[in-house]
């Protein structure tokens, strides 16, 4: 049996050097547009999808994101990682893709975070999960699950939870994106990720 | 500490900087108060379970669709 390649050898081969992609697309030579799509393009539809929860939407966004990355190749900087940057356009476009959406009626976050009384305790007790709820939040299927609690948190909320949470970027990032303080951004985080719990309470219970 | 400056904490004590004084109240607290102990677990969960969603890669598709990877290459060609 003979001994598989090292695999640095082969990911080299597959993969040509950052610098030499981002110098044939500067020149416009088209085998290299085809690869940047073909290279980055499933990371980033997976992250559209996140944000945006509909399949045309976030086709579209993938799309305008690439046409904006051709466009915008001169002047990408190599001290950072392509994969960063097609990441901050994917979701600064997507931002503004789920902005434009037509606004639908939100609960109010009022109604999903903690109650306390007056001196301090629980209003309403929270019921602890079972290990049926558990294992649902755990299994594969618990991304359709997560993704329709995240859908029905105010729109505000929504994008702190998708963007620190989900996407994992830092408080400073996301206050950036959405032009908000750091501080803002972690009062933010912590009220939807209590009404996010709520709203998980609510879907695990109904499938008991 | 009640349960209304538990619940304050508990990004704090997930991110691990609690001040050793915090740290000690929250645990006090969540000796005595079956309700937070709860609410500490239900928190914790989801937030884990938004984190797995979006670092697992499990949801990275093989490939990009071929017509969505031709459609994006023909509007290149016609901008350019
Ligand atoms: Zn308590």
């Amino acid at each position: 049996m003979t001994e598989l390649p090292d695999l640095p050898v082969l990911a080299a081969s597959a993969e040509p050097d950052e610098c030499q992609l981002v110098q044939a697309l500067r020149r416009g030579e088209e085998p290299a547009f085809a690869q940047l799509v073909r290279l980055h393009g499933r990371q980033l539809l997976a992250t559209a999808r996140r944000l945006l929860n509909n399949e045309e939407d976030a086709r579209d966004c993938l799309q305008e994101v690439f046409l904006i990355a051709f466009r915008a190749i001169e002047k990408f900087e190599a001290k950072c990682r392509l994969t960063t940057w097609l990441h901050r356009i994917i979701v600064n476009t997507a931002l503004m893709k789920l902005r434009s959406r037509r606004s639908r009626p939100e609960c109010s976050i009022d109604d999903l975070v903690p109650r306390f009384t007056e001196d301090g305790h629980h209003l309403e007790p929270p019921c602890p999960w079972s290990d049926h709820a558990t294992r649902s939040l755990q299994a594969a299927e618990s991304h359709r699950l997560l993704r329709r609690a995240i859908e029905q948190l105010p729109e505000s909320y929504r994008e702190v939870v998708l963007l620190r949470d989900i996407e994992g970027l830092s408080t400073e990032a996301t206050g950036q994106f959405l032009a908000i303080t750091a501080n803002a951004v972690k009062i933010r985080l912590h009220r939807a990720r209590q009404a996010l719990r709520t709203l998980l309470d609510r879907h695990l219970e109904d499938l008991t | 500490m009640t349960c209304r400056e538990f619940a304050e904490f508990l990004d704090a004590f997930l991110a691990g900087t609690l001040l050793a004084e915090e740290m000690a109240a929250f645990h006090r607290h969540l000796a005595v108060c079956v309700h937070c102990v709860t609410y500490l677990d239900t928190y914790r969960r989801t937030v884990d379970a938004c984190r797995r969603l979006g670092a697992t890669g499990e949801d990275v598709p093989a490939e990009v669709p071929e017509e969505l990877v031709q459609a994006i290459l023909a509007s290149r060609r016609k901008q350019a």
